[in-house]
Order: C-alpha cells, then structure tokens, then sequence
C-alpha cells in the first residue's frame, strides 16, 4: 500500500491543459501543411488535398512556384470532405452539429470504432485518446463495445473488399441519431495503399460527419475535431 | 539420385537468382524435412510464377543457434503433392500459396483461407482454382452442454479486426481458430508494382505499430540489391529507433495487461509512460510512429547533442519510472494469480511450429534475429536475449519487462556515443536477377523480406513474412483448458498483429 501511495506522488498528474493550452511540439513534428507563394506575381497556387497527404517529409516540396511546409498547428479537421482540397493550407471546418444534436450529444457522446482495412496505426492513436494524458472522457466521450451503445461510429483503414460488410452491418445496427467520424488519410482516399485493387472506399449509404486527416493524425488532431464537432470548440479555437 | 545441397545465404547479402538451386519436388521437401529434424526453421516459403505456365516455390530456413540461414526452391504446377503432408511447419505457408498463387496442393493436412482474395501472384497461363474451393472453416464439437461462440471482425475494443471462434464447455474452452484477412490491403502487390519513391511508404504501413521494424527490414532487402552501405551513425541511429519503437509497444502492452486484470494504477501509468516513447520518437522523425525516419541508404533524420542529450535523459528517468511501476505490477499478488499458469505455450510447440519473437523466447527458446542474425549496429552492441520459462502470461510478461530495461541501457548507451558518417548513403538502381533475404528482430518477434528482382533490375517479387504469420496459431494451440473469460487476457499476452499478418 504504500508502494502504491509512493507512485502516486511521485508519478504525477499527467493529464494535457489541451484545448486550455497546446503543449509545445518538437520542432520536427508535421503539423498541418501551409502554402507558401515563392515568386511573386498572380499566379495561383496549387492546391493540396490535406485527405491525401501521408504527412511525410518527401511531401514537403516545391510545386508550381509554391512550398509545402508542415507548421505546428494541430487542427486540420473538416465536416465537407472538398474543405480539405485547399490552396492555402487553411482549412474550413464548417459548421458544429445543429442545436438538436448539440442537446443530444455534446456532453455525452459514445463513440464505436470500426476497423476496416487499416495499418493500425490510428488505432494506436484512437486509443490513446483515453489514456491519462489525452483523457477524452474528461469531455463526456467514450468508445463502447457494441454498436448498439453508440452515438457514432469512427471509420479507420480504406473500407477493403474483406472488411465493408462487417462496417455496413455495424453502422445499421447504431440507433438514430448517429454520427459517422473518418479518421485518417485510409478513409479519405486509400492513404499509402492507393491504387490497391482491394479498397472499395467508405460507401455512398454511410455519409460522414467529420473527416480527420493524418498518417496517423496526432491524438490532439482527433481531439480537436472532436471538439470542434461537438460545438465545444469555436471557430477561433477559444472555449465553446 | 543426386542431392543438390540448399544455398547458404545471409541477412541483407543478396546472392544471384541463378544460385538458389531448383530440385525436384521430391527432393526440395525432403530437404526441408531433414532440415527441421537438425533445428532448422522456415523462415519464410512463398510462390512465384518462374514462367508462364510455372510456379517456383522458394524456401528460406534458418539455424539460429548457428546464425546460418539457407535457400533453397522447385518448380510446381497447379496441383502438386502436399508439401505440409509431412512438415507441419509447412502448412501454413502452403494455405497462404494456394490463395496467393492459386494452386492445389493434394494431400495437405488442412486447407484453410488465409487472407481471402483473388490469386494475384499465378502464372499468367493458370487458371487457378477459386480460395471459395479452400476447405470447411471451423472445426465443430459436438454434445449437448458444447456451445459455440463467436467473436469478430469488429471487436469490443479499439482493435483490428479478426474471428475466433470457440468451441466451449461452459468456462472451459475445448477449441479455439481464428479467421483472419480482414485487414487485407494487398501490400505485396503494391510493393512490387509501385513507384518506387512510394514503396517506403507502403512499408511504414504494413504495420503501424511496426513502422521501424517493417521500414529497416524493406530497407535492409532493398539495400543489399543495390549495394549501398549505410554509414555507423545511421546504422545506430536506426538500432535506437527500432529499440524505442521495442520500449513504446511493450510498456504499451503491460498497460494493456494491467487493464485486463483491473490493476488501474499500472494501466494508467504505463500509459503515459508508452506516450513518452512515442514522443521521443516525434523528436526524432517529427512523427510518433517514426514513420520519415527509416529511409533507403540510412536515415532521413539526425540526432544533434542537443537530442541526443534530451533522450539520454529521458531513458535515466523511465528507467526509475518503469523500475517502480513494474515493481508494484508484479509484485502484487492479485495480479500474479491472474497471469501465473493462463495461456501457456510449451517449447515443444513453439519449436514445432516455428514460432518466433516474444512468443518463444517466454518458452525458453531464445530467438533473436539481433543475436543470432546480427545486422546493422547489432553487430557491435549486443543486447543479451532475454528468456522466461513457463510460456503463459506471466512470463511472456516478464520478457517484456526485461526486454524494456534491456533496451533503455542500450538506448542511452548508443546515444551517448554516436559514430560518425553521414546520415543518408547513395541507393541507386537494385542489380539485376537478385535474391536477398532481409531479417529484422521487431518488437513482437522476426519480421522478413525477401526481394527477388529481374533481368531490367525490376521488383518481381515482395515476400513479406511478419512475426505474426508465424505466431497466430500460438494462440489456438495456447487457449484450450482455459477459462473463456481469460482469452482477453491471454491474447492481449501476445499481442499478435492483424495487419501484419493480412497484408
């Protein structure tokens, strides 16, 4: 007993101040991606689908007389999926859930993962989410085990041959009102498996909610999204 | 008769195509046999279309305990005796050639779906036979008090998808198999055919929480072809990435099992303790994963004094971090009674089978491709192979734990002294007509890549072979005479991934 009582003192409470405050991020870390015009002159820049980017240091390049960087920011989240086609590297994220679901579901919100076709990696990231430090059950947000339980499912992986039967059944099993939150650059667009003969995509009978991207996307991204759907996070990134 | 003897071939030494001997059918199985009864092991054995009309089988097997490894092929067409009639160690291999290349093998003991998709790597002239001609699915006990439960592809938890199902007793499991491929995203396929700026990328993917392990082992194949040398201080930088990717998993994993048996202070600090890894390997590669890191030719990143003195400093304090947890863990008796004597694997298995990694090594069966295959910086630091005895939870446990302070030693070792060199070597164009064979010891055991290029210098063949092909039926052969509601518990204890093993 008082071994455990040591560690508790001596381990801390490391719980993130996110969204109070955004730790800091090391300096190589790829956060979203701006564009940056190198010549002068009207020429347009060219745009980025942030759904397709693997967030990977080769991606960082010159375009078309524009750089690619990766800057610190976190959120990057968009209800529409062309918000996240964009030629500034901003990213419109819409609109929070109406005032209905907002009364529903922004304070208590369960969420169901279904994994259909992934590398696992977000998954990690997923959950870690309820770890001590992401701790998103402090925002009324749990994952459950049955779909029955659920406000919303979140779609990792590409939606393969082998896997978009299992989502399909699982997303007519949540009751009304549900929402349906992808998770990754897999859903938006195949991620690195592109081209694979073996992904089908998220189909058209289950239209999404929140589109997330990342390779993974960090935990605070998710969060961050999250937040910003639920209505908890206002357009300038102050408390909702 | 003539005996034509296997070729001897190294990690990472690529050897001309034309070396690897072709014998009879007969003969190449024979061999195989022999060699398992003399303590080798299948490292890998895959098909792919020589001509045509023919299918090349190519066996890779290795001598731990000598640190050797061999090749050896034959050539079959559609419907062809069994190898796995007479080598258990074969069949799985064999299941996963009959999908991939659309073959019949007669004879085989249990013809199984390993992934579920069309052939995608038969001789252009085959007609191959459909995977819905692959055999029943599910073994069925039958009596009145046997029930039948099934669980997946969607599981409770945030966790890939696959099928157990169990035959049960009551608490008592009789039987337990597991269906997988619902992660099948066609990898090899995609390695072989894409551009090859690309295919760095589809290799950080093949499993996410394997992004070092996968990525050094593509690189490590990919390099050997084309002769590029990596310089001493990528070669460490990467041995540190692969250890932080080894401590990040496996803390990971003691949070998880602490989960299991309700310990939450342990969960919750081994928790943060794993999200402290993962940000080390942010600081290094700008991702949590390490995906940017691992590039053909060495490393993308560098390690300055500054961050190499930032992770030296954070090893000292997991070290007492982790001593103190996993002190509390496992010295509670609580916990002990939960995950002494669950889930056991004997060696016997374990050697029969060929499985690898944690797996083994808990059963006393000291694999390890950084001892007995050495490569890179594990040819100038050895980090002593960790074993457990009693193959259930406690010890594959216990491995991990020794495996941790094992890793932060050596982390903060390399660190501390860096070699010099450049951090990223020339990797040109891959040599022409080439068979190299890489081996990397990732966290969860032996990961595998075996490149065969052609006469353009071209990719024509991927084989990717992840610790987990080889493990999964560790759990099938682990779970009967135990408790159902101790198979969380007990497949949280080997932690095997899915995606590893679909591809």
């Amino acid at each position: 007993m008082l071994a455990f009582l040591r560690a508790l003192l001596s381990q801390r409470r490391p719980t993130s101040p996110f969204p109070g405050a955004t730790p800091p991020f090391p300096p190589r870390f790829r956060g979203r991606p701006s564009l940056v015009r190198l010549t002068g002159g009207s020429r347009a820049l060219p745009v980025v689908d942030l759904g397709a980017c693997l967030f990977s240091p080769e991606e960082a390049t010159e375009l078309d007389g524009a750089a690619l960087e990766y800057t610190p920011e976190i959120a990057m989240s968009a209800r529409a999926r062309r918000s996240l086609v964009t030629d500034t590297g901003v990213v419109d994220f819409g609109d929070a859930l109406d005032r209905r679901m907002r009364a529903l579901l922004g304070r208590s919100l369960r969420l169901r993962s279904v994994v259909a076709g992934s590398c696992a990696g977000c998954e990690g990231e997923l959950a870690a989410l309820s770890n001590a430090v992401f701790d998103i059950a402090r925002f009324g947000v749990q994952f459950v085990a049955s779909p029955r339980h659920a406000d919303g499912i979140v779609i990792t992986g590409v939606v393969n041959r082998n896997m978009v039967g299992a989502l399909e059944r699982t997303y007519d099993a949540l009751p009304d009102p549900r929402l349906v939150i992808a998770v990754g650059a897999c859903p938006a667009g195949g991620g690195p498996f592109r081209g694979s003969p073996e992904i089908v995509g998220i189909p058209a009978s289950i239209p999404v909610d929140l589109w997330i991207p990342g390779c993974p996307p960090h935990p605070l991204t998710i969060l961050d999204g999250i937040l910003r759907l639920l209505g908890r996070l206002g357009r300038d990134g102050g408390r909702g | 008769m003539t005996t034509t003897p296997a070729l001897r071939i190294r990690n990472r030494r690529a050897v001309p195509v034309a070396d690897v001997p072709v014998m009879r059918l007969t003969e190449f199985a024979a061999q195989v046999e022999e060699a398992i009864a003399g303590d080798w092991r299948i490292v890998t054995l895959f098909g792919t279309p020589e001509t045509a009309g023919e299918l090349r089988l190519i066996c890779v097997m290795a001598h731990d305990a000598r640190g050797e490894m061999s090749a050896a092929s034959t050539l079959v067409g559609r419907d062809y005796p069994a190898v796995s009639a007479s080598i258990r160690q074969a069949a799985r291999f064999e299941c996963e050639i009959a999908e991939q290349c659309g073959t019949r093998p007669h004879g085989h003991p249990r013809l199984r779906a390993v992934r579920r998709h069309a052939a995608d790597h038969a001789p252009s002239r085959w007609q191959t036979y459909p995977t819905t001609a692959l055999g029943p699915e599910f073994t069925k006990i039958g009596g009145d008090e046997v029930h039948e439960v099934a669980v997946g592809p969607v599981h409770a938890g945030i966790i890939e998808p696959g099928h157990f199902r169990f035959q049960a007793h009551g608490e008592e499991i009789l039987s337990l198999e597991v269906m997988l491929g619902y992660q099948h995203r066609g990898v090899e396929r995609l390695l072989e055919s894409t551009a090859r700026d690309h295919a760095i990328h589809v290799a950080e993917s093949i499993a996410g929480d394997s992004v070092i392990a996968h990525a050094s082992a593509y690189c490590g194949a990919i390099e050997a072809l084309a002769r590029s040398h990596k310089s001493p201080r990528a070669q460490a930088i990467r041995g540190s990435a692969l250890e932080l990717e080894r401590l990040a998993n496996h803390i990971g994993d003691l949070g998880a099992l602490s989960g299991d048996v309700a310990y939450q202070p342990a969960a919750a600090y081994f928790g943060r303790m794993r999200g402290d890894c993962l940000n080390l390997l942010m600081a290094m590669s700008g991702n949590r994963y390490g995906r940017g890191l691992i590039r053909p030719g060495g490393v993308g990143f560098d390690i300055d004094a500054d961050l190499a003195r930032d992770i030296a400093h954070h090893m000292a304090r997991l070290d007492d971090d982790f001593a103190e947890i996993a002190d509390l863990f496992f010295g509670a008796s609580s916990v002990q009674s939960r995950l002494e004597g669950v889930g056991a694997v004997a060696a016997g298995s374990c050697v029969a089978n060929g499985f690898v990694g944690v797996v083994a090594r808990a059963c006393d069966v000291p694999r390890d491709a950084r001892h007995d295959h050495p490569y890179g910086v594990f040819r100038f630091a050895q980090i002593p192979v960790a074993t457990a005895w009693a193959g259930d939870v406690y010890a594959r446990a216990l491995v991990r734990r020794l495996e941790v302070q094992r890793s932060i030693a050596f982390i903060a070792e390399q660190v501390q002294a860096l070699p010099r060199g450049e951090t990223r070597a020339p990797c040109g164009p891959l040599s022409r007509s080439e068979f190299a064979v890489a081996l990397e010891e990732g966290w969860r055991g032996e990961v595998a890549h075996a490149v065969l290029t052609d006469a353009s210098g071209t990719v024509r063949r991927h084989k990717v072979t992840d610790p987990s092909f080889h493990n999964w039926p560790a759990i099938e052969l682990a779970m009967p005479g135990n408790q159902i509601s101790d198979f969380p518990l007990s497949n949280k204890s080997f932690n095997l991934s899915y995606a590893g093993h679909d591809l």
